[in-house]
């Protein structure tokens, strides 16, 4: 009886949590007629009139290739520059060592929704306001203290005997990195640079005040901007939303499958 | 990348017998003495910090002290105006109605969040294997699911006209949901920004929860309920002690976000109607770039800034705690 009750609450609250979604999706798919409806239509053959209507707007592809050089910018910068940090952090002794790890821990809390009045200021003091560089510039100093943190934790799982005695077998510092860490490090690159790409690629309020001007908004923005300039063709806004979904939830599931890393479980036999 | 970092700058020639015992026969290939290495490795990333982050704060608090509108913001000139800012907003009746908005629309995202997320991640403990699997499936759906589109996805549930919320309305036999505008009062905007902060942020705390809980050995269970322990009393006696620590960052860590919360609120239905959802994120921003108020626009996000710190030194120390204790 117990069993029949959680299993019954389990479906109820599972349908709940998937239904915005699965409205989403649906509304995507549906003619005009069966979305702008007093009475919702739950069984309809589906069109992809919707999907059309999106992509064909006028400057969608910019979107989409803004959005992309953005977040893949943004995450490449923080990988290579977290990289560096994260090791010094994670494997070198220097004084301020522990004051570091506190400011990126601290760094990682920032509040940007706070900051955006001051840094449209900055950028607009810099002429740099309606540019892609500064915004792949802004996301990449949002993601790069989670990165540093995450990569720290990566690089201090890697067993130190296994960087010793590669140096004892000749390889300097450096090369003891490159060639034993670096190939270790696989997964946890992986997974931090698919959180960041989300970070970025959902990103809103930075690239509302900054990145005003048409040519050079991303694909959160425009989907704001969307309704307005739509009014009240739900079908292709949802359509739309399925669109900017789509790579967030493939980035998931390879989360879910790569992220588990454990490569060096068994490296170092004891 | 790294191997760009360590060479780029040209560091200073190294002075002969600094260096440690054994790098003395090394070809002189490596020119940084090995206590420059770190904090070069760490130079980008301190730069680049400073030079977005910590410019940004420091020019906030700044501008906070002055006269900062529409005219200097042309004239590119600074006027300094001491703490009229502080003054116009401390006086200002929207700012304390804000205020009083953000901490009760908070303290409900959060209470709702917890305790939902906390009885789901015991369900999802509680079920078999395939139902967990759907119940997973379903929140982690929910959890991926990106602001912008989901708030979009909120407004067309939500809509006048055609939105599925009028209809359930009028299917459970309420009247008056004809052509119910749910984003009439800022009340009822924000209860639907709630609901969806809610619903994308449960999952977090459920899948998590649940994954803490799968560390808990099983025998304590058992144990527990062989000396007759009921349910709330293995949840008060046992879970709560052992899954303290993560309950207590979880809260500060949502207290922080729902706080700060900016792209749900403002892009559902940006503050208004006639200003009544503005949290004080959504409130800096409009009187910024809304009205041209840039020092006022400061003065607000200093003052939130400052209740920030005091939920995150909390965070902070227990986050701090909790590496003491893994190390």
């Amino acid at each position: 009886m117990r069993k029949v009750w959680l299993n019954g609450t389990a479906l109820v609250l599972s349908a709940l949590f998937i239904f915005p979604v699965y409205w989403m999706v649906s509304t995507s798919f549906k003619s005009n007629s069966q979305v702008l409806t007093k009475e919702p239509v739950f069984f309809f053959t589906p069109t992809f009139e919707h999907y059309s209507t999106a992509t064909g707007v006028e400057l969608f592809w910019t979107y989409v290739t803004n959005s992309v050089v953005v977040t893949v910018g943004a995450v490449l910068l923080a990988l290579a520059v977290a990289l560096a940090a994260s090791y010094a952090i994670a494997r070198l002794e220097f004084k301020g060592r522990r004051g570091m790890v506190i400011a990126v821990m601290m760094a990682q809390m920032a509040p940007w929704e706070i900051l955006i009045i001051v840094v449209y200021l900055n950028a607009r003091d810099a002429e740099m306001l309606n540019s892609l560089l500064t915004l792949t510039l802004i996301y990449f100093v949002m993601s790069l203290p989670f990165t540093i943190w995450t990569l720290r934790g990566f690089i201090a799982a890697v067993p130190k005997e296994l960087e010793e005695s590669a140096m004892l077998d000749g390889c300097n510092r450096r090369q003891a990195f490159l060639r034993v860490i670096f190939p270790l490090l696989g997964p946890g690159l992986m997974a931090t640079s698919l959180f960041g790409f989300i970070a970025a690629w959902n990103e809103y309020a930075m690239v509302l005040v900054l990145n005003k001007s048409p040519d050079a908004a991303t694909l959160p923005l425009w989907l704001t901007q969307f309704q307005t300039n739509f009014g009240n063709d739900w079908g292709a806004t949802m359509a739309a939303s399925t669109l900017v979904t789509i790579p967030v939830l493939i980035v998931f599931l390879l989360l879910q499958r790569r992220a588990t890393g454990g490569l060096s479980a068994g490296a170092v036999k004891g | 990348m790294t191997v760009h970092i360590e060479e780029a700058p040209a560091p200073p020639p190294p002075v002969k017998g600094s260096r440690g015992p054994g790098e003395g026969r090394r070809p002189p290939r490596r020119r940084v003495p090995s206590g420059l290495v770190p904090y070069l490795l760490l130079a980008p990333a301190v730069f680049a910090l400073l030079a977005v982050l910590g410019y940004a704060l420091a020019r906030n608090v700044l501008i906070s002290f002055q006269e900062f509108g529409r005219r200097q913001l042309i004239s590119r000139t600074t006027e300094w105006t001491g703490l009229d800012n502080y003054k116009a907003v401390l006086e200002n009746e929207r700012f304390w109605d804000s205020l009083v908005r953000t901490f009760f629309f908070m303290a409900a995202n959060v209470v709702l969040i917890m305790v939902l997320g906390t009885l789901l991640g015991l369900l999802l403990n509680a079920l078999g294997k395939k139902m967990r699997l759907v119940l997973a499936i379903s929140l982690v759906a929910a959890w991926a699911m990106p602001v912008i589109p989901s708030t979009t996805v909120f407004r067309w549930l939500f809509d006048t006209q055609f939105g599925l919320a009028n209809w359930v309305m009028r299917t459970l036999g309420f009247s008056g949901y004809d052509q119910h505008n749910w984003f009439g009062s800022g009340m009822s905007t924000l209860a639907i920004v709630t609901l969806l902060i809610v619903w994308t942020s449960v999952p977090f705390v459920a899948l998590n929860l649940y994954a803490g809980l799968t560390t808990v050995s099983g025998e304590i269970w058992e144990a527990a309920r062989c000396d007759g322990a009921s349910s709330q009393r293995i949840f008060w006696s046992i879970l709560m002690p052992i899954m303290r620590p993560f309950f207590m960052i979880t809260t500060f860590l949502e207290i922080i976000w729902v706080f700060k919360a900016f792209a749900q609120i403002y892009a559902m239905n940006a503050g208004g109607p006639d200003r009544q959802s503005e949290t004080l994120p959504v409130m800096a921003y409009v009187e910024g770039m809304g009205q041209n108020q840039y020092g006022m626009a400061a003065a607000i996000s200093v003052l939130t800034l400052v209740i920030l710190l005091i939920a995150m030194s909390f965070y902070f120390r227990l986050i701090l705690k909790q590496e003491k204790e893994n190390s």
